[in-house]
């Protein structure tokens, strides 16, 4: 309760809560969007890949500036993103090596690189270690208010590429070869989306870190899959899933306690992707266990009014009685609560067999009825 | 002796670098080879959930049971990963990028919450403290063995018995899964087998290196292997090779630059990857641009001598069969032009009169070859 209210003090204090949420919503957004060009791509684990490879240009951006200056950092972040984004292209292309274990080297030996030049950077007189090591794990207190506008230009010209090149991205992304058929330049928009996420990576590593980022960029596009159909309004939700996942793992984490944005971030929108995965409807597991039983409890009922269909024809005798371990020997034992929801819709009814005193049933008028219709017409 | 090579804290160091190596690279090579590396990346970020629970259960960070009981963190990844993709709600890139990002999580916010009594920081987690796991020992024999040695040689002996006692099944899981589950060997069990061990090594490892750096040494020296040889023997053989020689001479090289060791060792990984990729002998990018070239040259000297050989004798000859119709012609650029002849009349195919280029005995007979490969004669 008092964590709740230390973050509600926080929130009214203007300044540095202001920025922080303005600037996870921002990222958080931004990663969103992009990110279900990575889902519906299949290429959730370049992210990964992409999101480790970033760690030698975060240290090389501060080792060139000096400093904690985010315009470098960024910009070594992304080149470094790109130059493994093309390392990775080159494995595959030029190697019979598949496309995951390029992903795994140019991953592990990236990140390797970025731990040695880390150990490198915290032997640098200045002591902004403390501002390095928050890439790892993401601190979205440590965003200042100058950083924001980096963050809506990079967030700008994300969303002015993607809708000046939307018919574009879209085709590319649901059906390239059509694309490449209509003579799109198919690689060069593939290379300008893989570039956005690449962007969208390295601007949300303030927020997520390069550990955790790849959730950041999947888990709001997977959760916004499940309710949608349509790409636009699959870009949309993602982003504001994003937010919102942003917001609150910022939030959370500055209430103290010494945790880190990301891991809360991501726990955030991991129970977003569950909720949307049980909740969401016609697709959702809810709905789709719900339709199983139906259908489940359908079939066991029209078998049992098939078999007492059967007996009646054969004895000639609509009111033929059947018998309960009759019944089970022809069909097996019925589903619990089958017989009992039979008796309720009225489709057959108990009757007594004297001298035998288990029990029996026979068909009503609407159970011949509905078992003739389920024949299909059949004589 | 031997009591001389355990205090020696560098020898310890490189041991414990070389053991987390094979024991990776045994592994690594079927997984590689099977198209599942990056389950690598996964399982290694989620033992950090499995080994925070089992210490805040039992206290302890080394033993038997301490061990298995954080890898089965790695192997609920990969079952739940499966679950998730089994939904069809999301693809198996995504589900993979879903699961393990929500365990780490978990993980690292369990971590921090527990910070005053856990003695791992986040930060440590990520990069490992090769350099202190001798500080740990216990006396085995009379001898100060530190734990992580102890641990490591036990699984590396694990490894080795299962790589080496499966081999057979391991090969044709991974290369004919559908021929291995005909035969009854259960393909699907034998990997689920090899990630469960891959979990078990990475925590036993993760003292060492931490999360991410585990990976290289899994997927990097068998990749590596991959390119240099097309039998699997071999690339187990080079994969455990160069790891070991990425510990050592990482080992070499963090101390002289004074960087991290986990970190160094990891990145020479890939410098051997690196040099590989340029310089194998089939595969490697110099030795197919050489072969390349060489293709290259010997199309255009059977271009020349056909052209020669179609004009030879005719009257179009005087206007035809000189290097100006090659450049205007043909369209080659001058320097292929000038380097085809120069070739030709090295080879003795083409000799010179004025501007005039004539095909010599030898360069008829190859003109022959081409057009009448079968020597029938063209009447």
């Amino acid at each position: 309760m008092t964590a709740v209210l230390e973050a509600l003090g926080l929130l009214f204090q203007p300044g540095i809560v202001q920025t922080v949420v303005l600037g996870a919503a921002l990222l958080g957004g931004l990663a969103g969007a992009l990110g279900a060009f990575a889902v519906l791509r299949q290429q959730s684990l370049l992210g990964d890949a992409l999101s480790h490879a970033t760690l030698p240009g975060v240290c090389l951006g501060f080792l060139v500036a000096g400093s904690r200056d985010l315009g470098a950092i960024l910009l070594g972040a992304f080149l470094a993103g790109g130059l493994a984004a093309l390392s990775i292209m080159l494995i595959t292309r030029a190697t019979r090596l598949k496309t995951d274990a390029a992903l795994g080297i140019v991953l592990s030996v990236f990140f390797a690189a970025g731990v040695v030049l880390l150990t490198v950077a915290q032997g640098q007189p200045g002591a902004a270690q403390a501002g390095l090591s928050t890439f790892l794990f993401g601190q979205a207190a440590a965003i200042l208010r100058t950083d924001l506008w980096i963050m809506s230009g990079v967030a700008a010209l994300a969303a002015g590429t993607l809708a000046a090149l939307w018919k574009e991205v879209k085709l590319v992304t649901f059906d390239p070869d059509y694309a490449r058929a209509l003579g799109l330049p198919v690689l060069l928009i593939e290379g300008v989306v893989t570039l956005l996420i690449a962007l969208a990576i390295v601007v949300g590593l303030q927020l997520a870190g390069v550990i955790l980022m790849v959730a950041l960029l999947i888990a709001p596009a997977a959760a916004a899959r499940q309710w949608v159909r349509s790409l636009g309004a699959m870009v949309w939700l993602s982003a504001g899933l994003g937010a919102a996942a942003g917001i609150t793992g910022a939030l959370i984490s500055a209430t103290g306690r010494g945790l880190s944005t990301g891991p809360v971030v991501v726990l955030v929108a991991s129970a977003l992707v569950l909720a949307s995965m049980l909740l969401a409807p016609e697709r959702g597991l809810i709905w789709r266990w719900g339709r199983a039983a139906r259908a489940r409890r359908g079939i066991a009922g029209r078998r049992v009014l098939a078999a007492f269909h059967g007996l009646a024809e054969a004895h000639d005798d609509p009111a033929y009685p059947t018998e309960e371990g009759m019944l089970t020997t022809l069909i097996g034992r019925p589903g619990p609560g089958v017989m009992e929801r039979l008796e309720r819709d009225g489709m057959i009814r108990r009757v007594d067999h004297p001298p035998e005193t288990t029990r029996h049933w026979e068909l009503t008028e609407r159970g011949h009825d509905r078992a003739k219709r389920d024949q299909g017409g059949r004589p | 002796m031997i009591a001389a090579f355990l205090d020696s804290t560098a020898a310890m160091i490189v041991l414990t670098g070389v053991l987390v190596g094979v024991s990776g690279a045994l592994l690594g090579t079927f997984l590689v080879l099977g198209g599942r590396a990056m389950l690598t990346d996964a399982i290694s970020h989620a033992i950090v959930f499995g080994i925070i629970v089992v210490w805040l259960l039992t206290r302890q960070m080394a033993g038997p049971v301490q061990v298995i009981g954080a890898a089965a963190a790695g192997m609920l990844t990969v079952l739940l990963s499966e679950a998730l993709a089994r939904t069809r709600l999301v693809r198996t890139d995504a589900a993979i990028g879903l699961v393990f990002p929500a365990l780490f999580s978990a993980g690292v916010i369990l971590i921090a919450l527990n910070a005053r009594n856990v003695h791992i920081d986040t930060e440590s987690v990520l990069l490992g403290e090769i350099g202190f796991v001798w500080l740990e020992t216990v006396t085995v024999a009379g001898l100060r063995v530190p734990v992580a040695v102890l641990t490591l040689a036990a699984v590396l002996a694990v490894n080795l018995a299962f790589v080496l006692g499966f081999w057979k099944e391991l090969k044709l899981a991974t290369f004919d899964p559908v021929l291995a589950a005909a035969l009854g060997f259960a393909p699907g069990l034998m990997f689920h087998a090899l990630l469960a061990l891959t979990s078990v090594t990475a925590v036993a490892a993760f003292d060492a290196v931490g999360a991410v750096l585990f990976i290289a040494f899994v997927i990097v020296p068998p990749a590596t292997g991959f390119l240099l040889t097309r039998r699997v023997g071999r690339m187990a053989g080079l994969a455990v090779g160069l790891a070991a020689a990425s510990a050592g001479a990482g080992y070499a090289l963090a101390v002289r630059w004074d960087v991290s060791i986990a970190g160094m060792m990891a990145l020479m990984t890939g410098v051997f990857f690196t040099l590989a990729l340029l310089l194998a002998p089939d595969q490697g990018l110099i030795a197919r641009a050489l072969h390349l070239r060489a293709e290259r040259a010997a199309n255009d000297a059977r271009t020349l001598v056909a052209h020669l050989f179609t004009h030879q004798h005719t009257a179009a000859m005087d206007a035809e069969n000189t290097a100006r119709a090659l450049i205007e012609h043909l369209r080659w650029p001058e320097a292929r032009a000038r380097a085809a002849i120069l070739s030709g009349l090295d080879r003795d195919l083409v000799r010179r009169e004025g501007p005039l280029l004539w095909l010599t005995e030898k360069g008829q007979a190859m003109a022959r070859g081409i057009f009448d490969p079968a020597g029938r004669g063209t009447g």
